[in-house]
């Protein structure tokens, strides 16, 4: 069975390009471009795996970490944090709130895969 | 101690003119070992001789006078204070500038380089982490950069992709990079647009706008001083104020000016400070008014060059006033140990201390602040409370009988007193962009 990762990102050539590559590593790829349902989203499908953009409109994706994080069902939850906000304090909120890794944007397709990879390994 | 570099400059001068000494000393009737001691900087030259030797030269004599070196000789000692030269370093700086003339000047440009590109850092580090606008276009360039990033590496590095998924990513990248041109032309010209308003600043909000106002007005507003025209005619006059909650600003503020100089005028509060001092509490009592209307007022004193700032219960800023060495970040918030805020737990308590600026030139400030009620007193309620701060440049060799200045710094970010216990946050100045 394929694994599964949800991708929230509302920027649509990013979501074309990482669904293009994660699809050919083998992945399941779901999308989900709004931040206010992105929760409830996660709960329903369970992945193995969520790519989270930063910038979202109805929700921030430092919000849905919190908040994920906040339930133990998805304390071990990989999530990959893309973000153009690459400051020290961003950074910084992210992994105080349980960020698995935080990836500045833009970024390069090996970067991503390696990470995703790294993340999902067992 | 030599007697400044008219001498330098004259040597330079003869030099580039190709003249020997013997040459132009001839010339001006004077013997060359006498232009010699002048040349180098031994004995004083002023009057008929200087323009004499400014005609012989074919320049203007006050090219040659000491106007420019003094200003060059402040930069240089100012320079070498900041880089914490000892004293004895220091006050070599007009030895040093009479000998290396040339290499002085660039000492002085690279200094005053600095100086100017340190206040850039300050301001761009303040919008990019508190601009709203400017945060949405930096984050709307870096995610289609990102989009054509991943995009074009597909392109490149996928030799078995379909032409169905290839002729997707073609659009999609021509449609990016279109983005890409529009954002980025957007972008430059939003800094643009603001960057021509005012050295180092950019508008962009209400506060900024306002801002901008008072600092083209210089902070001086004769006709409201004397009545000859409202507020509100003023705001409605002002191309600059072009938002309704710019305009809601400035006018509560020259409201406040008007009430402020119908009950004191620049005129009678100069003579009282004459008469009485620097003292706002004896002038208040003078003038039958609030502590912060005196403070307000002695803010707009030109003579006094200070700077004011005033804030509301939460701490908000409601006016920024910025004098040399001291200026209020417009984005981030403010040094907490600003005896501005202090007032806030204690209404009514009228402070005064010294504070010194972190900074380059570390100057000096006499400060007095007080938060005083501005709504009306009901039961069960605690009154609305605004604080008023003034800040009065020392001069360096101005006796105070304040001893220990409280050390501040303009913002957390740009701050370099790394071990304060009010910091916030970690300075960019100490662990780099």
């Amino acid at each position: 069975m394929k694994k599964r990762v949800l991708l929230v990102e509302d920027e649509p050539n990013i979501i074309e390009a990482i669904t293009f590559l994660l699809s050919r590593e083998g992945w399941h790829v779901d999308t989900q471009t709004d931040g206010a349902t992105a929760v409830k989203r996660v709960r329903e499908l369970q992945p193995d795996l969520l790519m989270l953009d930063h910038m979202l409109p109805g929700k921030s994706g430092l919000d849905i970490l919190i908040e994920l994080r906040s339930d133990d069902q998805f304390l071990a939850l990989p999530i990959l944090m893309l973000t153009a906000r690459g400051q020290m304090r961003d950074r910084a909120e992210a992994e105080a709130a349980g960020v698995s890794r935080f990836m500045t944007k833009p970024f390069s397709n090996t970067e991503v895969l390696a990470a995703v990879r790294d993340l999902t390994r067992n | 101690m030599r007697e400044g570099l008219t001498g330098s400059r004259i040597r330079e001068r003869r030099a580039m003119a190709g003249l020997k000494q013997a040459e132009l000393a001839s010339r001006i009737g004077i013997s060359a070992s006498y232009l010699n001691l002048i040349e180098h900087n031994r004995r004083r030259i002023g009057g008929k001789l200087l323009l004499n030797i400014a005609s012989a030269l074919g320049v203007d004599a006050s090219a040659l006078t000491e106007g420019a070196e003094a200003a060059l000789i402040a930069k240089l000692r100012e320079a070498a204070s900041a880089a914490k030269l000892p004293k004895v370093d220091v006050n070599t700086a007009d030895e040093f500038a009479g000998r290396f003339p040339g290499w002085a000047e660039v000492l002085a440009a690279g200094y005053r380089r600095v100086g100017a590109l340190e206040r850039t850092v300050e301001t761009l580090s303040d919008r990019l982490a508190h601009d709203p606008k400017l945060a949405a276009s930096v984050h709307e360039l870096l995610s289609t950069a990102a989009a054509i990033r991943s995009t074009a590496s597909i392109l490149a590095d996928d030799k078995k992709i379909t032409t169905e998924w290839r002729d997707r990513f073609h659009v999609n990248l021509d449609q990016d990079s279109r983005r890409l041109a529009q954002s980025s032309k957007a972008l430059v010209n939003y800094l643009d647009n603001q960057s021509g308003d005012q050295e180092g600043y950019a508008i962009g909000s209400p506060q900024e706008e306002v801002d901008a106002f008072f600092a083209e007005h210089d902070y001086t507003f004769e006709e409201i001083e004397s009545g000859t025209i409202a507020a509100e005619e003023l705001v409605g006059q002002s191309e600059g104020l072009v938002s309704g909650s710019a305009r809601h600003i400035a006018r509560g503020i020259l409201q406040q000016l008007a009430l402020d100089a119908g009950e004191v005028s620049l005129q009678k509060l100069q003579d009282q400070i004459q008469s009485v001092g620097m003292d706002p509490i004896r002038l208040a009592k003078y003038f039958a008014v609030s502590v912060s209307t005196i403070l307000r007022r002695l803010g707009s004193l030109k003579s006094l060059n200070a700077g004011l700032v005033v804030c509301d219960r939460t701490g908000s800023l409601l006016f920024r006033k910025p004098t040399k060495g001291f200026t209020i970040p417009r984005f981030d918030a403010p040094c907490a140990l600003l005896p501005l805020f202090d007032g806030l737990s204690s209404v009514g308590q009228i402070s005064r201390n010294k504070i010194a600026v972190a900074g380059r030139s570390e100057m000096e400030f006499e400060v007095f602040a007080v938060a005083e009620p501005v709504s009306v007193f009901s039961y069960n309620n605690a009154p609305l409370v605004q604080a008023t701060m003034l800040v009065v440049p020392l001069k360096s060799n101005e006796l105070s009988d304040l001893s220990k200045p409280i050390e501040i710094g303009a913002t957390c970010r740009v701050c370099p007193r790394e071990l304060c216990p009010a910091r916030r946050e970690p300075s960019i100045l100490s662990s780099g962009f």
